[in-house]
């Protein structure tokens, strides 16, 4: 707890994160940059479980165990995500998004 | 004594039936062949077991009680409707296992011969074993229920069996001619057993023929148009048992049965599955009796007599070897139905039953053996009609001495078999109406001449020049002509003054004596003699009298080479009348409403999911954008109402 820093300061943080996120990864059209978007908003619901967790409830530990699980699911998910940008790159030669519309009606 | 083993003489075929059925068509061209045949050749030998320790181990006091052998439950609805299968041994149970298994074994040994090449040999023993397994299964019936269970059984295997060639539209056609005609017919054998057992509250045989007229009586008290309402069910079931045996006016299948393989005319159409009619009148027989007093037996006389003039008239005209046989199985079919309708039930009243019975019989060796004998015929000539063959004597010893015999049975010459039954029925008509025994007597001398008609334009006429010069059968298709000619030679002789018939069946069981009434007997040796001698002068020898007798019949003989009309005046009642006038608002409503409503839902669906699929885009981030959205909208939606 750092002193002068409230709750409501630390959530703003988060809150400015997490839409920074899912701006980037509606607008963005390359398929890095939108990875990088999801990380941002995987790491904004992070820090709300630890600061939820430490300003409300300080004598429980169950939001920190959830932030750690949660670096280890985006951990996962990078691997797996590099892994499909990798192959969609020798499909279309490029990591553009807007290559990716064949799956449709 | 532990009958329970006779179970095995419909399952033998039955194995026979699964095995060839699962691996039958992956086996070289005779295998499935003799593999059917051992099936059946082992129902035939329990059935001869069984038919001797019946007859002379069992029942030697020359009482003949049903037994049940085997009865085991099957389907258990309540406590009174149970449906049971079973083995049921009573004199003519014992007797039709006989002659089915018979003729049905000499069938199959014939058949790898005839049916040697056929693309569809295993299929063909399939179904074969499988009618002979329904077949048994529907002669060892205990009850109302399994006799229809099998009823249809062999209905499908006869389709089956019809339908072989099914590259020919006629065979596609004639098989579904005979399923639905006698699908009809069951229907009515359907509600007329439904009627029996809500009344009676039974199926069980035993205890049907059991009961007395008292109590069939008091059972059906209500009555409609002059007849009891148990009188009515038993006329239902004959209409049931007429679609089956060909009878006047559901006769229009069995010519066009014809299209299937010979063996199978000779098995089915011949000698097995279309005396089932008669099987079943006679099954019932005390409660055909009982019931009204027999008024029922009086439409069975008749209906039997009339199909067996009307069959005997059409056979004279026939070209088609195969369809003048089916006519006269028809013709000698009403013979039996007309034995039936004539019978009382005690002593020597049960003559006509007897002497049905009894032509139910030699009819199915003598017959069979005329079928098998058209078969080898259209073997080397590869024809079936007459105006093709000519002088065949020459070449086909065999055959030619065993038609010859099998005519001179059918023709009622003693001492072939069809004498003894033929007599003893024109002699159970005469006791009961005159019109009946001369109509009979007609048909006798018809019999004879269609008969001799055949014989004579196939193996003499004239001398032909055939393109191949035929050949005779190989072995296996000989010896069971040569067996079933020993059979139609000796077993009237035999079933008469060696182990004479009457003493083993009879309606109740206890023997009588039956004896040759010579006055109707040299009657109607005469009148078939007279039938003989007139087909000989005119196709003996190639000559141009039958045409000149021909033309002077004039439109009557038109009328009878097109079995006077009966296909088209079925056709027109079938199509025209109810498809076209009585079906025609329900055919409207069907296709306009109900497929309409349909048919609606259906382009709705399709519409309304073209309009909307145009969403999906396939681009990831319009679908991020929906789901980001969306959840926006959730979330003022549940603040709002948090709020408020």
């Amino acid at each position: 707890m750092i002193p002068g820093v409230g709750i409501t300061h630390v959530l703003i943080v988060s809150t400015l994160m997490f839409f920074i996120g899912i701006y980037g990864f509606l607008t963005r059209k390359n398929l890095i940059t939108i990875l990088i978007a999801i990380e941002l908003i995987l790491n904004s619901v992070a820090i709300n479980f630890i600061v939820i967790n430490k300003y409300l409830f300080p004598e429980k530990i169950n939001g920190q165990i959830f932030s750690i699980f949660i670096i280890a699911v985006a951990a996962a998910e990078v691997a797996i995500a590099i892994a499909v940008v990798i192959d969609f790159y020798r499909i279309n030669k490029s990591i553009d998004v807007e290559h990716g519309e064949t799956m449709k009606y | 004594m532990d009958w329970s083993y006779t179970i095995w003489i419909p399952l033998l075929p039955f194995i026979g039936f699964l095995l060839l059925g699962f691996y039958g068509r992956k086996l070289p061209a005779p295998v499935p062949g003799w593999i059917g045949t051992v099936g059946v050749f082992g129902a035939l030998v329990l059935s001869y077991i069984t038919a001797y320790n019946y007859f002379f181990v069992e029942n030697t006091d020359m009482l003949y009680e049903p037994v049940k052998g085997f009865e085991m439950l099957w389907m258990n609805f309540t406590d009174v409707l149970q449906f049971k299968m079973g083995v049921l041994l009573d004199p003519i149970s014992v007797m039709m296992m006989v002659v089915v298994s018979t003729v049905s074994f000499l069938v199959h040994v014939y058949s790898i011969g005839y049916m040697k090449g056929d693309p569809g040999f295993g299929r063909f023993f399939v179904s074969l074993s499988l009618f002979t397994f329904a077949m048994l299964g529907l002669v060892v019936a205990t009850n109302l229920f399994q006799i229809y269970f099998f009823w249809e059984l062999v209905g499908v295997s006869s389709y089956l069996l019809i339908g072989f060639y099914y590259e020919k539209p006629s065979a596609i056609l004639a098989s579904k001619k005979a399923f639905i005609v006698t699908r009809f017919a069951d229907f009515f054998f359907l509600i007329g057993i439904l009627i029996i057992s809500y009344y009676t509250q039974t199926f069980d045989f035993i205890t049907l023929n059991g009961m007395e007229q008292s109590t069939f009586a008091s059972l059906s008290a209500s009555s409609f148009m002059g007849m009891s309402v148990l009188a009515w069910a038993l006329t239902l079931a004959f209409i049931g048992g007429a679609g089956k045996s060909a009878m006047f006016p559901l006769h229009i299948w069995l010519p066009d049965a014809m299209e299937g393989p010979t063996p199978v005319s000779a098995l089915i159409h011949a000698a097995t599955m279309v005396v089932a009619g008669v099987f079943l009148v006679a099954r019932l027989f005390p409660m055909y009796s009982h019931v009204d007093g027999g008024t029922v037996l009086h439409i069975v006389a008749f209906v039997g007599a009339f199909s067996s003039l009307f069959a005997a008239i059409i056979a004279l005209t026939q070209m088609d070897i195969k369809r003048v046989l089916a006519f006269s199985t028809m013709s000698q079919i009403g013979y039996m139905m007309l034995g039936l309708g004539v019978s009382g039930l005690e002593g020597h009243e049960g003559l006509g039953y007897t002497a049905s019975m009894f032509h139910l019989l030699t009819h199915a060796f003598f017959k069979s053996l005329l079928f098998l004998g058209a078969g080898a015929i259209i073997h080397a000539v590869h024809s079936n009609y007459m105006t093709k063959m000519g002088g065949l004597r020459k070449y086909l010893p065999i055959t030619h001495i065993t038609f010859l015999i099998a005519a001179l049975a059918i023709s009622g010459i003693w001492p072939f078999a069809g004498f003894f039954s033929k007599d003893a029925i024109l002699d159970a008509a005469y006791m009961h109406n005159k019109i009946y025994f001369w109509v009979g007597w007609f048909v006798a001398g018809l019999t004879a001449f269609y008969m001799f008609r055949l014989y004579f334009r196939i193996f003499w006429y004239e001398d032909r020049e055939y393109k191949h010069t035929p050949h005779e059968a190989p072995a296996t298709m000989t010896y069971p002509l040569m067996i079933l000619g020993a059979l139609s030679l000796v077993s009237g002789f035999a079933f008469f003054h060696i182990w004479p018939f009457a003493e083993y069946i009879s309606p109740t069981g206890e023997p009588f004596h039956m004896h040759i009434n010579w006055l109707l007997a040299g009657i109607s040796i005469g009148v078939a003699i007279l039938g003989i001698v007139l087909a000989a002068v005119m196709y003996m020898k190639k000559s141009d009298i039958p045409d000149k007798i021909s033309n002077a019949f004039g439109v009557l003989y038109k009328w009878t080479y097109n079995k006077f009309y009966f296909d088209e005046i079925y056709m027109f009642v079938t199509k025209k009348i109810m498809f076209g006038i009585i079906s025609a608002g329900w055919t409207w409503f069907d296709t306009k409403i109900v497929d309409g409503t349909m048919n609606l839902i259906g382009n709705t669906t399709v519409r309304s999911s073209q309009a909307i699929k145009k969403m999906q885009s396939g681009k990831m981030q319009d679908y991020a954008y929906a789901i980001v959205s969306g959840a926006i909208a959730l979330v003022i939606i549940f603040v709002y109402i948090w709020t408020h």
